[in-house]
């Protein structure tokens, strides 16, 4: 029998050079039957060669040879048997690694288009009381109860209504959203059909970021392999343009009615007046794929895994500077010091870990101290931070928390929508005061805040500690007057870095002890 | 074929879509490699909006540009996950590896976020960049 070879065409493994391992695989081994399925999620070993089920990896052309004949040292044993998979629970990824993406053989084969069967069966109410039973909550980030939502949208009223996938995963340190529509887009699109039957309707949209070409090319491919099957829902790939702000749910709204992408405020939600002001069902690619498995499965056998109100898997992508890092997908609960030493491996470069950014480029910066917590959503708001999407950026030493605090509002301010003044002008003062901590406070008084009619400002220069007390209402003023997330979460990785790293920002030794 | 005409058949291609401006836009962007004057005014006519929403739309998305790149573009993430990987670095010596051959933008995230410090040129990704892999890609182009 000829060998059975796996190479992910996922672009992370293309991007490390799978594509001309393949070829030269194709080269050596004529008979061999080569396969291009998608990414297990261990990316430190991409690009990985899988022969027969034994995974060789990361592996590079003049690999090629040695893999062949078994004799290579990259040899890392049974992939399925390994340890980073092993460790995981494994729901909405359960394909990953196994399957070819586009294959509607192998999706079949995996338990594919079950949930939607079952869907069918059960019809609206029913499939609502499964999701809101299994207490999936939005993947997203703001974690809304997504049964609670599709039930707005059954009860309000139109003559159409839309369900529309949040693609646009521009957090840095997250990829699940990516791998899943790149390796699993049928999963995705059975996820869609189904919340259209809950909702009742007929039309889906995603919004993918022109960032992922990959994604894009496998999902319009997939939406047209399978459109006989969820007929007569109907799903349209609709692609970004570059701006971070549109992955909030109501800026992307208006991105995909052809608009600018300004934040709309709320009221009236998306669920009653969404996308062309009909009820619209807005959820991220994580929530819509986990929806396949609880029909399939049931409420309880999702709602079994999980702590707290955060019930079933996370899909958590383990990034930055981490030894062994990639797509972890787990029951809420796990501590975060797990997932960086003993399942991240602690820092590739060796030395100790510094800071964790937990849940993108809005989440706070956690120290080594906050190790214990675990994976749940109130538990992190309670630490003053935020899950989001999954994300975890890993920092060592060398990181220099008052640049990452800069780069935080800098962010904020190339990416803010403009719509409220917040996180517009906010943003551009919270660069300038960082701007001057950097400088060490200011010796002489500020012109303008000299003027006789600036009563309150102070007539001579600022410390470092004033500075620092002023960034701080400033940050007060982002969280609570901002429209959204985007101004709103960007006070959290600037003060969690303030917070714990008071050194770093050359406060003086008083503040760094009431700090502590 | 006059840039007016294959403006209106980008236009039509996308005929019975809802809100089809954004798909507009991006077929206009990967054909003239811009987004102009000219089309903006054409765009307004064909889809009868304002040349100020037009415009509107076309300024806010960083993707869409008034002009076309004299260079191939190379866009290198410098996200905070690829700064956590030395992308920085990287950045700070990147214009003397351009060389004149390439224009460098920035981009935040590529998704890639495990492999970085990463680049995009085109479609096609590159991971685990250094200044020598760099400079191999950029004279590559």
């Amino acid at each position: 029998m000829s060998r059975r070879i796996a190479i992910s065409d996922d672009a992370l493994a293309l991007a490390c050079g799978a594509d001309a391992l393949a070829e030269a695989i194709a080269k050596a081994a004529p008979d061999a039957e080569i396969i291009r399925v998608s990414s297990w999620g261990m990316h430190w070993l991409e690009p990985l060669i899988e022969v027969d089920g034994i995974g060789y990896g990361p592996a590079t052309v003049d690999d090629v040879a040695a893999i062949l004949d078994g004799s290579s040292s990259l040899n890392i044993g049974k992939v399925a048997d390994h340890s980073f998979i092993v460790r995981q629970q494994r729901l909405t990824f359960a394909r990953a690694g196994i399957t070819q993406p586009l294959d509607l053989e192998d999706y079949q084969a995996t338990d594919g288009w079950l949930g939607l069967a079952k869907a069918r069966e059960l019809g609206a109410d029913a499939i609502i009381e499964t999701v809101t039973g299994s207490g999936l909550r939005g993947r997203g980030g703001a974690g809304f109860p997504a049964g609670i939502k599709w039930k707005t949208v059954a009860g309000a009223q139109a003559s159409q209504k839309y369900i529309v996938c949040n693609a646009d995963e521009g957090d840095s340190g997250t990829f699940a959203d990516r791998m899943l529509m790149e390796g699993d887009p049928y999963c995705l699109i059975e996820g869609m059909a189904i919340a259209g039957l809950a909702v009742g309707a007929d039309k889906g949209y995603i919004y993918a970021r022109s960032e992922y070409p990959h994604a894009i090319a496998k999902l319009n491919a997939a939406i047209r392999a399978s459109a006989h099957i969820v007929a007569p829902f109907a799903i349209e790939v609709r692609v970004g343009a570059g701006a971070y702000v549109c992955g909030e749910e109501t800026s992307l709204l208006e991105s995909l009615e052809g608009k600018r992408g300004e934040v709309r405020a709320k009221p009236p939600l998306p669920a009653r007046e969404g996308l062309f002001g009909k009820p619209t069902a807005v959820n991220n690619v994580l929530t819509l794929a986990a929806v396949p498995y609880i029909l399939a499965h049931g409420a309880k056998a999702y709602a079994d895994y999980g702590m707290g109100r955060s019930r079933g898997t996370l899909p958590i992508q383990l990034a930055g500077n981490l030894k062994y890092g990639g797509l972890f997908e787990t029951a809420f609960g796990i501590t975060l010091g797990e997932l960086v030493n003993e399942i991240g491996g602690g820092t590739q470069s060796g030395k100790p870990v510094k800071a964790v950014q937990v849940g993108g480029p809005l989440g706070a910066y956690h120290p080594a101290s906050d190790f214990h917590l675990p994976f749940d959503y109130e538990a992190f708001t309670a630490a003053d931070g935020l899950i989001g999407h999954g994300g975890i950026v890993v920092f060592d030493e060398s990181a220099d928390m008052l640049s990452q605090a800069h780069f935080a509002m800098e962010f904020c301010a190339a990416e803010s929508c403009g719509k409220c003044t917040p996180c517009r002008l906010g943003s551009v003062r919270g660069m300038e005061v960082l701007d001057r901590i950097k400088a060490g406070g200011r010796a002489a008084a500020d012109p303008v805040e000299s003027l006789p009619q600036m009563h309150n400002a102070p007539k001579q220069g600022r410390s470092v500690d004033e500075e620092l007390s002023l960034i701080s209402d400033l940050c007060e003023t982002m969280k609570f007057g901002s429209l959204c997330a985007l101004g709103g979460f960007t006070p959290y990785p600037v003060m969690s870095a303030i917070k714990h790293w008071p050194e770093d920002f050359g406060a003086s030794a008083d503040m760094v002890k009431d700090k502590s | 074929m006059d840039k007016t005409a294959r403006l209106d058949e980008i236009v039509a291609a996308h005929a019975g879509r809802d809100g089809p401006l954004l798909p507009i836009l991006h077929d206009i962007q990967a054909e003239f490699g811009c987004v102009d004057e000219e089309a903006k005014r054409h765009l307004a006519g064909a889809l009868n909006l304002s040349r100020a929403e037009v415009h509107g739309v076309v300024s806010f998305y960083h993707d869409f540009k008034s002009e076309p790149a004299k260079l191939p573009v190379l866009k290198l993430c410098r996200a905070e996950a690829c700064q956590a990987r030395g992308c920085e670095a990287l950045a700070a010596d990147i214009s003397a590896a351009a060389n004149g051959k390439c224009e460098i933008e920035t981009v935040y995230c590529l998704g890639l976020c495990t492999v970085g410090p990463n680049a995009m040129i085109g479609t096609d990704v590159h991971a685990r960049l250094d200044i020598p892999k760099l400079t191999k890609l950029i004279e590559a182009l």
